[in-house]
């Protein structure tokens, strides 16, 4: 059978490899909204800081012996710590000033970062193997699909709605919440803001870096990957609204499928799909699908 | 009066001959080389901070060989893989620091951008790593030498012997662009020359990091052998990414431009198997060793043949200038054009007046896992490809300094 000339085996494989794709940007964007609404920082190291995560996986198995499954819960430790100090001691003292400062400091930081991940391991990337309980795939029967990739969807998805769970509906989230609302009457309740803010941008950074890890079996892990795909990122939160949790995680899903389905129908269109995509949904809606004017 | 006219016209006189006399020698009595590279881009690896390496191994061992009376000089700068800053550094260059030579020049569009500046201002173009075919087609000059290698060679190489194997139905995954389209059109001729079958292709944006969607393409095409007309990180992506989709071994890839460095990051099991055309390969034999053994030591990498020839350039271009005993670019290359290249990365290479240099190339495949039985043991050399054969025959080019 043929939809537009098109195998519909092949149609459904793009849909699925679509799917897998988008719950990668869900992740990704998910950082960033959470970072940018509760702090108000445009967070551009988020791409380096994903790149590290895929490192530090690569560093534990090769140097030090930990596997895949110790590390998707190593690297995010480890990075998130680094994001933790990198607010102690640069992000703090910013946010009285412009977004812009934000942007700039974040930015250079990213190149930082890439700069000296490309130093030590070059440009060509390593790799890093898929653990041995993910190997091979199933056969479909309109595709092959590799078990790590089916893996890939499961991992971010639960992560990502654990993550709305909590900012949205415990105590925690709300507490998170109402202290970048409103600082003074949260913090005269007994609740340490400051403690909080450090925590949800390190927990932010964590997420890139889980979705780092997550990525090394699939791409090179090299000091690019994150400036590659960070721009899209960005795109998709955009359209989803800035600072939108469940906004960015739709959007997320919903331009990965779309960026499948132009791959089968117009391929050479498959790197703007986005932009332009975002381009329409700025004049339509200035403030994104889910967000709030 | 007149007596003292006519001695500062005569010492006015003899300084002009003076000086006329050095400068039909050397200028300054320097030879300044310019590595114009990526230094910090996707070709960094096989080209890069190795580049420079090799041209200061050249230089280094040109005076210990020569004991010349010129001094020589190097500079160098990162390209970042873009036309405008590789010209307007040449033009700098040449203008107020006096480079000779302008050489490396990975990606095609810089070395096209250079060789323009360069003739304008007539001094020499030695590019050891862009792959294109126009730099000695169309685009020739009199004054550039296109040194390790070309898509030409590359299809030639690694097209005609996969469909000759029994390879014959093909389907290309390109990167959209100059390089990569330039690639698949002269890949595509060589295999239905060679009685084999193009099924089609899918033009990829570049760079990309995500192949699964045209991999599921080329696997529903159905052919024999998918093509990958890119290069670098794209390759290395689509070559691990086929595997994890089960691409293959039921189909077989085809790398059309792939170095030493892309093999040794992906490693040998996703690698095994795979036919690729190369200019040069460190553990040829006793003389390719040696030099790459002394590479190997400063860099901590085996060259790939873009550093390799980055070498053989230099010193064959710095060996022409003292043998002609002038920088003077016109007399140089005429020098260079006259001397056959003997060392150990070319044996009987020459270069034509198209400004291509052909030497021999080789044919290689990568090693499995249990075959490799040292570091950096990757190839199998299953094939030579005769200099008069790899390249394109002097008739069928474009280029206007051979045309009849």
């Amino acid at each position: 059978m043929e939809i537009f000339g098109v195998p519909s085996a092949l149609l459904g494989s793009q849909l699925l490899v679509g799917l897998i794709n988008g719950s990668f940007y869900a992740i990704l964007s998910l950082g960033l909204a959470i970072i940018f609404g509760l702090l108000n920082i445009i967070n551009f190291t988020h791409g380096a800081q994903y790149m590290m995560g895929a490192f530090v996986a690569w560093i534990a198995l090769n140097k030090l012996g930990i596997n895949y499954w110790v590390a998707l819960l190593f690297a995010p430790i480890v990075i998130g710590a680094l994001g933790v100090l990198i607010e102690r001691t640069m992000l703090r003292k910013l946010y009285k000033l412009d977004h812009l400062y934000g942007l700039l400091l974040t930015f250079g930081l990213a190149l930082i970062f890439e700069g000296i991940f490309r130093d030590q391991y070059g440009i060509s990337g390593q790799s890093y193997p898929v653990p041995e309980l993910l190997q091979g795939g199933v056969n479909l029967g309109f595709m092959f699909l590799p078990i790590y990739r089916g893996w890939v969807v499961v991992a971010a998805l639960t992560v990502c709605f654990a993550t709305w769970f909590i900012i949205e509906k415990t105590k925690l989230g709300a507490y998170l919440r109402a202290g970048t609302e409103n600082p003074q009457i949260v913090q005269a309740l007994g609740i340490n803001v400051p403690l909080l803010i450090t925590f949800t941008y390190g927990f932010g950074v964590a997420l890139a870096a889980f979705a780092g890890v997550l990525a090394a079996p699939i791409y090179q892990v090299s000091p690019l990957m994150g400036s590659n795909l960070i721009i899209v990122v960005f795109a998709v939160v955009v359209i989803g609204g800035m600072g939108s949790i469940m906004g960015s995680i739709l959007t997320g899903i919903g331009l990965g499928l779309i960026e499948g389905l132009t791959r089968v129908f117009y391929p050479e269109a498959s790197a703007v799909v986005v932009f332009v995509i975002m381009v329409i949904v700025l004049l339509v809606r200035p403030a994104g699908l889910f967000g709030r004017a | 009066m007149q007596t003292k006219k006519l001695t500062t016209l005569a010492c006015a006189a003899a300084f002009a001959m003076l000086s006329g006399a050095a400068s039909a020698q050397i200028s300054g009595n320097t030879v300044k080389v310019g590595v114009l590279t990526d230094m910090s881009g996707t070709y960094s690896d096989l080209a890069g901070a190795g580049a420079v390496l090799a041209t200061q191994m050249a230089i280094e061992d040109f005076i210990a060989e020569a004991k010349p009376a010129f001094k020589v000089e190097m500079v160098s700068a990162d390209h970042q893989n873009k036309a405008d800053i590789a010209s307007n550094k040449a033009r700098e260059w040449f203008e107020r620091e006096g480079v000779d030579v302008a050489t490396e020049l990975v990606t095609t569009s810089t070395a096209l951008a250079v060789m323009k500046v360069a003739k304008e201002m007539n001094r020499i173009t030695l590019m050891s790593g862009p792959g294109s075919t126009p730099i000695t087609n169309e685009q020739c000059n009199d004054l550039s030498v296109h040194y390790t290698y070309d898509t030409y060679a590359l299809a030639n190489g690694t097209a005609k012997a996969v469909t000759q194997q029994g390879g014959d139905t093909w389907y290309f995954l390109t990167a959209d662009y100059a390089f990569g389209q330039a690639l698949e059109r002269d890949s595509s001729a060589v295999v239905t020359a060679n009685g084999g079958k193009v099924l089609g292709s899918v033009r990829h944006p570049f760079p990309a990091s995500d192949f699964s969607s045209f991999l599921l393409q080329a696997q529903a095409s159905g052919a024999k052998i998918i093509g990958l007309a890119n290069a670098g990180a794209d390759t290395t992506n689509a070559i691990k990414q086929a595997a994890e989709f089960g691409v293959t071994p039921k189909q077989s890839l085809a790398g059309l431009l792939m170095f030493i460095s892309d093999v040794h990051s992906l490693g040998l099991q996703s690698t095994q198997g795979m036919y690729l055309t190369t200019g040069f390969y460190w553990d040829l034999n006793d003389e390719t060793r040696a030099w790459s053994k002394r590479f190997f030591d400063k860099h901590k990498r085996m060259p790939t043949m873009v550093q390799a020839g980055q070498y053989s350039s230099v010193m064959h271009y710095l060996r022409a200038v003292k043998a002609a005993g002038t920088d003077d670019s016109g007399k140089v290359m005429a020098q260079m054009k006259t001397t056959p290249i003997n060392d150990f990365f070319a044996k009987n290479g020459r270069i034509r007046d198209d400004g291509r240099m052909i030497h021999d190339m080789y044919l290689a495949q990568v090693k499995k896992p249990d075959e490799s039985k040292y570091p950096w043991d990757y190839y199998h050399i299953r094939q030579t490809i005769p200099a008069d054969e790899a390249f394109l025959p002097l008739a069928q080019s474009k280029c206007p300094l051979v045309k009849k």
